[in-house]
């Protein structure tokens, strides 16, 4: 049985059929769910898509964090639900305190959209066991607001913990605080990552098909890593 | 105080002094409006007329030569929809339509950059969701002041950014344009914008407010005091206004966020099909919209202006008329979905009123707090303004300019002159890689994306079960078109022509955006007539209808006009995006193949330009019989994979499309020249494209040359890691990629990552 996949939409997010496209290449069903609905629809993991939510007024994540989906997401991922934010989704995670740390304005001042390298580290969360540790693989990068940054003791306290999931290999594009391009929550279910895998699913629209592994595991239901 | 202007007060008050030429109303066109009434305009009423007549609504110096692309136009059985539409549409096939428009944004993006480019991507995206489709992508042709002038360090990062942070935050892809630099566009810069909407046959809209009873609903932001050039005037003028203090800014605020909403929300609304005619807010604003809809269906509609939402409580019924606030649209809905309408707007959190009723009056009636302020025949001012035939004078220096020969340019003659001048024209800004502009939009959002810049089209996928795809490319040059605007404009479109062919689609309609000086100066009414003959000619020649487009006068800062500068865009569709062809030598062994023929034409080059600062002579001669076989043999040839990379040749000839094929691929070449190399590396001879045939494939593809009655020269192998010239020079790829790449983070600042400097090969190639 193929895993349900919630696609979470908010008003201004904008890679939400993107994501779901991924998931059906994947093998999996995508299920859309809408930020003002306190129902997470019995899926058995949840994406957070890139996009702009809520304009990314006041600051990137800050308002989704309050919508009324996330009431039911937040207790449910604390319990192991599977969910995965990409790019504005890793800002509202941090903002809801899934994750640790912030995203803030890249280095150069500007918005960068451009495919990079990124190597794989830790491998056994529920999104990333598609992957091989040191592994190098191109997503797509496209944010204005992508620099990762934590206090020295979280950012050690990652390291520690392998919950790096994957960092820039070839050079930093933003500024993130030890080229981290994304993390995992301790338990290892809860994963963020700026760059974009759902951009890198064929060598048509992308710059090849490496995003494809963050989708696969949702597929073969494979347990809750960590 | 009772201020507030009425019918009634009008007609008791006839000779009542009005500001009429403050709001750029002549005398005569002020004494019209009072014949078409039988009274004075109310205040409200001369707001509307002021709008509407002017030359940016009514085309009025413009009108009588645009009647050329209509009464040319080549029969298209793909034309779904027309010239004045908000947009053209186009039956691209398994029932779906694409719809297309430029439109200009350059007076607000001098004044303040990044708001007045940011609104203008606002602009074109609502007249593409009035056509009922979704928006899908847009692309920007952008010029500049010389590229290291103080003001366009001010004006270029503003314009980009706000494209960037408009665009993105719509979540439309940035698949293309054009970047250029010139003195003549200092003080005058061009933000012309393109989008592309996508839809089914029977979602087309239209903007027409029909049926008696239905309800009239303003839909999206709160209208404020945006964009209020003239009705400030009004108010200071007629109102006893509060002087200085009442001085707002006349350019708009865009709120992208809120766009992405309306589109959504406007997508929703048509899919339960509540909506019986829409109409977007741009230009004009309610004035605008009010008069057109009404206008197009031949009734008569009642609009209580006072129930528009306000954000600035002071504003009066002229300046709601005339406010440009952004991110607003108009829909008719039949009484009996005006509940539902109004439950799906609230889910997306578009503030939604009802502020009238269509009616069968004939009239546009309106009322503030009950008392009737406007009551006009919508025509009027929405279709019966003035037309003006503007003197036309060749201009007397158009000889002189024309005779100035860039035969007598001293010319690179060996290898490393040759080499050198290679380099510097790579380097120039005109010519130079632009990743700084393009890596500051997202143009992969959506997931549809199979070619952006620097490619020659954008192509986006329509229908992921056929590979149904369609390519958009917007091309202009205003040295050809300087010195001879005929040929200038053929030129124009037979470039976006080839662009979008290279790609292996097949181009099927035009839209424009024409960029000219003051219509008042008749040698710039000169270059515009000739540039309209001539485009619309070419038009017919190649069997491309014109669907729509857009004109900017008074480009000029006292007596000197920018470059004649038409953009034209053509889009084309292709069956099979999984064929497409990118410019990227991505393997090597391939030959490379010369299209077309060459001819020594230097007037008006990237070389001339960057060499010797000249422009002059005459341009490249346009031939569109060749143009259309090229781009026949060229989708013949994608059709049947039998080419791996195809780029075509303009500014900067073969020596600037041997290099940017080498580098957006990653792999070299070594090519022979025939005859004369000077000629053959740099001449812009047009209808040329160069292309890398798979290995295997060469005599199928010489047959189909043939076939077509294409020029077609073997000169050369893909392969290596250097551009090499036999017998002449060789450049590392590194040399090339330091030469191409470098320009404009010099010139406008780097990141900080060194990384983001060098040539990416980032635009995906078929390989099989």
């Amino acid at each position: 049985m193929t895993a349900r996949v919630g696609v979470i939409t908010f008003p201004g997010s904008l890679d939400d059929q993107d994501a779901a496209r991924a998931v059906r290449l994947a093998g999996g069903t995508a299920v859309p769910l809408w930020h003002g609905d306190r129902d997470l629809r019995g899926v058995d993991a949840v994406i957070l898509p890139g996009g702009f939510s809520y304009g990314d007024y006041l600051r990137c994540g800050a308002i989704a964090r309050f919508a009324p989906v996330m009431a039911e997401l937040v207790p449910a991922a604390r319990v192991g639900l599977p969910v995965l934010g990409i790019c504005n989704g890793f800002q509202i995670l941090c903002e809801a305190h899934l994750l640790p740390g912030a995203l803030t304005r890249n280095a150069g001042l500007r918005f960068a959209c451009r495919p990079v390298r990124l190597r794989m580290e830790a491998t056994r969360t529920s999104w990333t066991s598609g992957y091989a540790p040191g592994q190098e693989i191109t997503l797509v990068l496209k944010s204005g607001e992508g620099a990762y940054l934590a206090d020295p003791a979280t950012l050690a306290a990652l390291a520690a913990g392998g919950q790096v999931i994957a960092r820039y290999a070839d050079g930093n594009p933003n500024g993130s605080a030890a080229a981290i391009a994304g993390i995992s929550n301790e338990a290892g279910n809860v994963v963020g990552l700026m760059p974009h895998p759902e951009h890198a699913v064929d060598t048509i629209t992308g710059p090849g098909a490496d995003g494809l592994g963050f989708f696969a595991p949702v597929r073969t239901g494979a347990p809750v890593g960590g | 105080m009772s201020s507030l202007d009425t019918v009634a007060k009008a007609a008791a008050t006839p000779d009542r002094p009005q500001p009429h030429a403050e709001l750029g109303l002549t005398g005569a066109e002020y004494e019209r409006i009072v014949a078409v009434l039988g009274r004075r305009p109310t205040d409200a009423e001369l707001a509307i007329y002021s709008v509407m007549w002017s030359e940016h609504c009514s085309y009025k110096s413009s009108k009588a030569h645009l009647r050329q692309f209509a009464d040319k136009a080549p029969v298209s059985p793909a034309l779904l929809a027309g010239i004045g539409n908000n947009a053209g549409v186009v039956d691209i096939g398994h029932g779906y339509a694409a719809t297309f428009k430029a439109e200009s944004h350059n007076h607000p993006s001098y004044v303040e950059p990044f708001q007045g480019a940011a609104t203008g991507v606002g602009g074109i995206v609502r007249d593409i969701l009035a056509m009922g489709a979704r928006p899908v992508a847009v692309l920007d042709s952008l010029r500049f002041g010389p590229a290291d002038a103080g003001d366009t360090r001010r004006v270029l990062p503003g314009v980009v950014a706000g494209i960037s942070f408009y665009g993105n935050c719509l979540g439309l892809p940035n698949i293309g344009g054009e970047l250029a630099f010139d003195p003549c566009y200092a003080g005058n810069p061009l933000v012309n914008v393109a989008c592309l909407g996508i839809m089914r046959h029977s979602d087309l809209k239209s903007a027409v407010a029909t049926g008696p009873g239905n309800q009239v609903v303003l839909l999206g932001s709160r209208t404020g005091p945006d964009g209020i050039g003239g009705a400030s005037v009004l108010a200071s003028a007629s109102f006893g206004g509060s002087g200085e203090g009442a001085k707002r800014p006349s350019v708009q605020v865009g709120d992208p966020f809120m766009e992405k909403l309306l589109i959504e929300c406007c997508l929703e609304l048509y899919a339960a099909g509540l909506v019986a005619g829409i109409q977007d807010l741009g230009a004009a604003g309610i004035a605008c919209a009010t008069t057109e809809l009404a206008a197009a269906a031949g009734a008569g509609m009642a609009v209580r202006l006072d129930e528009v939402p306000l954000r600035d409580a002071s504003l009066g019924p002229a300046e709601i008329l005339m406010s440009e606030s952004q991110e607003r649209m108009m829909a008719i809905v039949e009484p009996a979905g005006t509940e539902r309408c109004l439950a799906i707007c609230a889910r997306w959190d578009v503030q939604a009123t009802v502020i009238g009723e269509v009616t069968g009056t004939g009239r546009l009636e309106m009322t503030w707090h009950g008392e009737q302020v406007v009551d006009i025949p919508p025509g009027s001012a929405a279709d019966d303004g003035p037309v003006y035939l503007r003197p036309v004078q060749r201009p007397a220096a158009q000889d002189r300019l024309q005779a100035d020969d860039p035969a007598r340019l001293p010319r690179p003659g060996t290898g490393p002159e040759l080499r050198a001048a290679l380099l510097a024209v790579l380097a120039a800004p005109d010519a130079a890689d632009k990743a700084w502009v393009t890596e500051q939009y997202d143009r992969y959002v959506r997931g549809d994306t199979v070619l952006a810049a620097p490619n020659d089209a954008g192509l986006v996928r329509v229908d992921e079960a056929t590979g149904l795809g369609v390519a958009l490319a917007t091309d202009g040059n205003g040295r050809y078109t300087l010195l001879n605007p005929y040929a200038g404009a053929q030129l124009a479109l037979a470039e976006a022509y080839r662009n979008v062919a290279v790609t292996g689609a097949r181009p099927l309609a035009v839209t424009n955006c024409l960029n000219f000086g003051s219509p008042e100066d008749p040698s710039v009414m000169w270059q515009f007539t000739e540039a309209v003959r001539g485009l619309a000619d070419a038009c017919a020649a190649l069997s491309v209808p014109v669907t729509g487009g857009n004109v900017s006068f008074y480009n000029q800062t006292a007596a000197a006009a920018i470059h004649p500068t038409p953009v034209v865009g053509v889009l084309g569709v292709h069956d099979d995006v999984r064929r497409r062809l990118a410019i990227g030598f991505a393997a090597a062994g391939a030959p490379i193949v010369l299209l077309g023929r060459t001819a020594a034409e230097f007037g008006g080059s990237l070389w001339a330009h960057v060499a010797h600062g000249h422009l002059g002579g005459r341009p490249p001669a346009a031939d569109l019989d060749a143009e259309r076989d090229l781009a026949a043999l060229l989708v013949a040839a994608a059709d049947a994979s039998l080419l791996a990379a195809a780029h075509d040749l303009a500014d900067g000839g073969l020596a600037m499309a041997l290099a940017e094929s080498c580098l957006a691929g990653g792999t070299g070449a070594v090519v022979r020249l025939p005859g004369d190399t000077f000629s053959c590396l740099f001449s812009e001879s047009a209808a040329r494209a160069v292309v890398a045939v798979r290995p295997g494939r060469e005599d199928e593809f010489g047959a189909l040359c043939e076939r077509y009655g294409v020029p077609a020269a073997v000169i050369g192998t893909t392969g290596g890691a250097s551009l090499e010239v036999a017998g002449c020079f060789v450049v590392p790829l590194d040399e090339l990629a330091g030469a191409h790449c470098g320009t404009l983070p010099r010139l406008f600042g780097q990141y900080p990552d060194q990384n983001a400097m060098s040539c990416r090969q980032d635009t995906p190639m078929p390989q099989r």
